[in-house]
């Protein structure tokens, strides 16, 4: 199988403070990867690295992505290109109706990766929008209201997979996608990642604190401290982690 | 390098005035004569003009505020003459049709929209009223034809709201008002369409003074909506015009505009509105353009459980400042008042909140509520929130808020991990700061606040 995505000896600094360093990572297409650390790892640099975040700098090395080198391209290139994070703290945006946002972004990401494709009307695509969020057990007046602003924890993650769900992308980064979920919630966003994973989407978890591995079966675990990936094993690594913690690898 | 949009291109442009050739510079009693006597006025609108004018004289220019300094009133024309007033859609000159056409300004007529009045130059050239409107009594009529045909309540109200003696360019207005409109709404009357007019200047260095005036009976109700847009020219131009509004007893009424005069013009205007017991007055306005703007429309609640909202929004681009705000005056009790400005600030413009709320000792249990936004859109930009409370009881409950901040990187971060190029997510995150403004205004009014918004954010990737 081949590499979805390929870091080579990455190092990228923000404010002159180097957060990645040397990092080397390979995704193959269809895998569910899972990078563990303690807080200042740089997990979340990482992710924001990956989707194109402008302030981070990359001095040296590579991202490869789907045989294109994506290192310089910018965030909605890369979403484009089927790179998606669910994010740990989406935003909270005033005014911004959440299913308008949600219509631009479906036809700029489906009309960029095929000429051909014909756009929904605003109601087909209401349509569309109802069925995910049914099946997510999202409120439809959610979908009506502005992008996030005063939905709970759980709302805002289901908001995430929806997103998800909608743009099929080929990489999805789940940024500590578990935090601040109750248990119901949890269950449902694992089974919306199984879901993704068992219709051949790559996976890419990146979380401290390995509740959601209950219902999630990783392929790849990888251990980060400092900046670099620095053990990558099976799932016997996340039974060391919850006994030990990361101590052991740090040295 | 910026992009052409067909807005930019008829902002840009401007149409050939021909008529202004015999117009001419500056201010004195022969041009006030002139004025009163082209238009045939009766000798007590001279009167009021030659007082004004000799108010003028003496006041100073406002001494706080933004820079007035550049500002050249001997070189302004105070009055030009159009052609003839107008009467159907079919008779207004093409140029002026091709104008309105490229800032997609609708076609009023053709839609559900009640009446609409355009004012070219100093004189008016459209005006058209329904009929049903007139069988209820209601005078909605050029401001010109207003003195002629219905002197009482002119002379009754005309610049008893807004007097000229309140500021230096309230007497010039009272000395070279020309144009405007003037609406009444009798007692019990509702109106539920939108009123509208059209406002534009269009000849270089020329100055424009409409007059405003509306009266609103007891129990009345009504919404009056204009827009102004001007091609840009070289010469500092002036707009000083005066709105007054007179809302009776348990009458309701909201005014809004959206103003975007040409970017070397100085927008000064003064609005008004005397609000009496158990009556609503609304202000939602919008101000783009302008090199200097100053405008802080006012509500003057006179009578117990009164109550005024205003909400406003301004833009400040380069080279801009929107000194922008309210005022409100409690003179009663049980009166209450709720302002919601927004004002964003890019490429180096100054946006500006000045508010003054006043209680007087008599007014007992006044309920204000005051909440100031400001987005920054680059780090080169500025606001600044300059509010002023004279409470003189205490059993005043008064809240205000106030905030600034600059667009978030990580929203549009966010947004762009999503699909949307970065001036789509810009123009998204500020539409949605505007959005508690436009979503008070007409459809039509809203995309083209929203149309002006985009304009202003072209080219913005900084």
């Amino acid at each position: 199988m081949s590499n979805l995505l390929e870091v080579k000896n990455l190092s990228v600094e923000i404010n002159e403070q180097e957060i990645l360093r040397d990092l080397d990572l390979k995704i193959e297409t269809g895998t569910l990867h899972v990078v563990m650390g303690p807080n200042g790892a740089g997990k979340s640099t990482l992710s924001n690295v990956l989707l194109g975040h402008p302030n981070f700098k990359v001095n040296t090395g590579q991202i490869l992505f789907a045989g294109q080198d994506v290192t310089n391209l910018s965030p909605e290139e890369r979403a484009i290109l089927g790179l998606f994070m669910s994010w740990q703290q989406p935003p909270e945006i005033d005014g911004v109706a959440l299913d308008q946002f949600l219509f631009l972004a479906y036809k700029n990401i489906f009309s960029a990766r095929d000429k051909a494709w014909i756009a929904p009307s605003v109601f087909e695509f209401s349509e569309i929008l109802k069925k995910q969020a049914e099946s997510l057990k999202i409120k439809p007046e959610l979908l009506k209201r502005s992008l996030n602003v005063g939905f709970s924890g759980g709302e805002k993650k289901k908001i995430e997979m929806l997103q998800l769900s909608l743009f099929n992308p080929k990489l999805a980064i789940l940024d500590e996608t578990d935090s601040g979920l109750d248990i119901d919630a949890l269950k449902i966003v694992a089974e919306n990642i199984n879901m993704y994973h068992q219709n051949k989407g790559t996976v890419l978890l990146i979380t401290h604190y390995p509740q959601i591995l209950e219902f999630i079966k990783p392929d790849f675990v990888h251990v980060m401290v400092k900046g670099k990936i620095v053990t990558t094993g099976g799932e016997e690594l996340i039974n060391n982690i919850k006994q030990t913690g990361f101590s052991s690898f740090i040295k | 390098m910026a992009k052409q949009s067909t807005i930019q291109q008829a902002w840009e442009s401007k149409n050939s005035a021909p008529y202004l050739k015999s117009s001419r510079r500056g201010l004195d009693e022969a041009l006030v004569r002139e004025i009163s006597q082209n238009k045939n006025e009766p000798e007590w609108m001279l009167e009021r003009r030659l007082q004004a004018l000799e108010l003028y004289k003496t006041m100073p220019k406002p001494a706080w505020g933004p820079d007035l300094s550049k500002l050249d009133l001997a070189s302004i024309t105070y009055y030009a003459k159009a052609s003839e007033t107008e009467n159907t859609w079919d008779e207004v000159p093409e140029d002026i049709k091709d104008t309105f056409t490229k800032l997609g300004i609708p076609q009023a007529e053709q839609k559900f929209l009640a009446g609409v009045g355009a004012q070219y130059e100093s004189t008016t050239i459209y005006h058209n009223l329904k009929q049903q409107f007139k069988d209820q009594g209601v005078i909605f009529e050029d401001m010109d034809v207003a003195v002629q045909q219905y002197p009482d309540l002119v002379k009754k109200y005309f610049m008893k709201a807004v007097p000229a003696n309140l500021h230096k360019f309230a007497a010039l207005h009272g000395a070279v008002w020309s144009g405007g409109t003037f609406l009444y709404i009798p007692a019990g009357v509702k109106i539920d369409l939108p009123l509208q007019a059209y406002f534009r200047m269009n000849a270089k260095g020329m100055g424009q003074f409409e007059h405003t005036l509306m009266i609103i009976e007891d129990g009345a109700q009504g919404h009056y909506i204009e827009g102004c847009s001007a091609p840009r020219y070289g010469v500092d131009s002036l707009h000083a015009g005066c709105v007054e509004i007179y809302v009776k007893s348990s009458a309701r009424f909201r005014y809004s505009s959206v103003e975007s005069w040409s970017k070397d013009a100085y927008n000064l205007n003064t609005k008004r509105a005397i609000v009496e017991a158990d009556a609503h007055m609304e202000w939602v306005g919008g101000n783009f353009g302008s090199h200097v703007t100053m405008l802080y429309p006012c509500s003057v609640l006179v009578g117990e459980q009164a109550s005024a909202d205003h909400l406003g929004l301004a833009f400040a681009n380069s080279g801009q400042i929107q000194d922008t705000g309210a005022k409100v005056i409690h003179l009663a009790s049980n009166t209450s008042s709720n302002i919601v400005m927004k004002s964003l600030s890019r490429g180096g413009g100054q946006s500006i909140y000045r508010g003054e709320i006043d209680i007087k000792a008599r007014a007992q249990n006044v309920k204000v509520s005051v909440n100031c936004d400001a987005l920054l859109l680059d780090a080169n930009s500025k606001s600044m929130t300059i509010p002023q409370m004279k409470i003189a009881n205490n059993t005043a409950t008064v809240a205000h808020e106030a905030r600034c901040g600059k667009i978030s990187e990580t929203e549009i971060f966010y947004l762009r991990s999503r699909g949307l190029s970065k001036e789509e997510a810009e123009t998204m995150i500020v539409n949605g700061f505007v959005e508690p403004i436009t979503r008070e205004l007409p459809l039509e009014y809203a995309v083209e606040m929203n149309r002006m918004l985009k304009l202003e954010m072209e080219g913005s990737v900084g």
